[in-house]
């Protein structure tokens, strides 16, 4: 069994998943693609659907973009990816509207906006350009997950201290006042803020940490 | 007629700051807002391509998708008149005025991919503006968007000599900022209403 184990933790795919989710993990390490998920981050509901849509047109667009790779001409591709991306978030879209119509309107023009998602865009360029399909869809899974990590630890501070509720669940009880802030725009920014002090605290700097000021693709 | 159009550019710029409200254009507010002068560039670029594809965009979905009912595919339209119309101003701007080229020129590709821009033109929509109103609504959110990432920029340079806990250096107190800078937009909330 540990023979197994090791060979996991060995095999390319885990390396893959695992720089995704933690290593790499889009949000704490370049601090990308809050743009369009942050204002939604004030119910859980609305997350953990965002999210959802978030792993799927992550992990389909890589794959597309890695099966067509050899077929881009590189001036081009660019719009190609982004053409790419608008399709699958079209899929979304229409999937939410037929299925969960009161999510989606709450959602709004967030769910569009997945287009210009600079994650989406940074993976498909960054990664799925340049490798095969099958490593593309763990990396796009992964990195859809560890960002889902954190939209969903966000999320769970702000829904319970500004309304008491998870789920739409009433968790605290009569004596809890709710913080409006916390549901309020500020409140989004706050809890951001708060979530990479902690991770950068306990992780380890890596070499890259510096910020180069550059633009962010 | 007239106050209806001030209302909605004023609302656009404090009550419903796109930035600090609505959470749009966040990357290249965190990453371009070291300096001043690179804000105000930036943030001129902005301002000038929402104002002008939010009408675009308006005449895009209005006359041509919905005639033939094709609004599902508004993602697209949206995200190919946005990135034609900023390669196009960028080849006009090289071609008469290379000052301003070289002053705004490397921002242009950047603007495509924010989403404050293709936000502007999906509120637009959800909400039922006219033509001329989308103008002063994508006009307001780009003044909006400006005034957000300069007063920002002015805030790090002052705080390059300030002692910050290491974890939060760099992006963590950039957000704290913004969430303080949010409080205070906050505070106008209510001063106006836009007519719906």
């Amino acid at each position: 069994m540990p023979d197994m184990m090791k060979k996991i933790a060995l095999s390319r795919s885990w390396q893959v998943f695992k720089t995704g989710v933690w290593n790499e993990n889009p949000i704490f390490r370049q601090i990308l693609g809050i743009c369009s998920t942050l204002a939604i981050t004030n119910l859980m509901v609305n997350t953990v659907v965002m999210s959802a849509g978030l792993i799927f047109v992550l992990a389909c667009s890589n794959v597309t973009v890695s099966l067509l790779r050899n077929y881009t001409p590189r001036r081009i591709r660019m719009i190609v990816q982004t053409l790419i991306i608008a399709a699958y978030v079209i899929v979304v879209k229409i999937l939410l509207d037929a299925y969960l119509p009161d999510v989606s309107e709450a959602l709004g023009a967030y769910v569009g906006l997945i287009i210009t998602n600079c994650i989406i865009m940074g993976r498909a360029e960054g990664f799925a350009s340049s490798n095969p399909p099958w490593p593309s869809l763990v990396d796009g899974v992964a990195c859809g997950i560890g960002y889902s990590i954190i939209l969903i630890a966000i999320t769970i501070p702000r829904e319970l201290m500004g309304q008491g509720t998870l789920f739409h669940v009433q968790l605290l009880g009569e004596w809890w006042r709710p913080w409006t802030i916390m549901v309020m725009p500020p409140g989004a920014f706050f809890a951001l803020a708060l979530a990479v002090w902690i991770a950068r605290r306990h992780a380890e700097p890596p070499a890259a940490e510096q910020q180069t000021g550059g633009p962010p693709q | 007629m007239t106050a209806q159009m001030l209302i909605i550019f004023f609302s656009a710029i404090f009550t419903d700051n796109i930035l600090l409200a609505r959470f749009l254009g966040m990357c290249s507010f965190l990453a371009v807002s070291r300096q001043i002068k690179t804000a105000v560039g930036l943030g001129a670029a902005v301002t000038f391509v929402l104002a002008c594809t939010s009408v675009l965009n308006w005449f895009v979905y209005h006359r041509l998708l919905v005639p033939f009912g094709l609004e599902y595919l508004r993602f697209i339209a949206f995200i190919i008149v946005i990135a034609a119309f900023v390669q196009f101003v960028e080849i006009v701007i090289e071609r008469f005025s290379p000052v301003l080229y070289y002053a705004l020129g490397i921002f242009l590709p950047l603007i495509t991919v924010n989403c404050a821009i293709l936000g502007v033109s999906l509120f637009m929509i959800i909400r039922e503006m006219g033509a001329v109103m989308s103008f002063f609504y994508g006009a307001g959110s780009g003044v909006g968007w400006a005034l957000a990432i300069i007063a920002m920029a002015g805030i790090r340079e002052k705080m390059q000599k300030a002692r910050i806990p290491k974890g939060l250096e760099g992006p963590g107190i950039t957000l704290i900022i913004a969430g303080i800078m949010a409080l205070a937009f906050l505070g106008l909330a209510g001063a106006l209403t836009p007519p719906q």
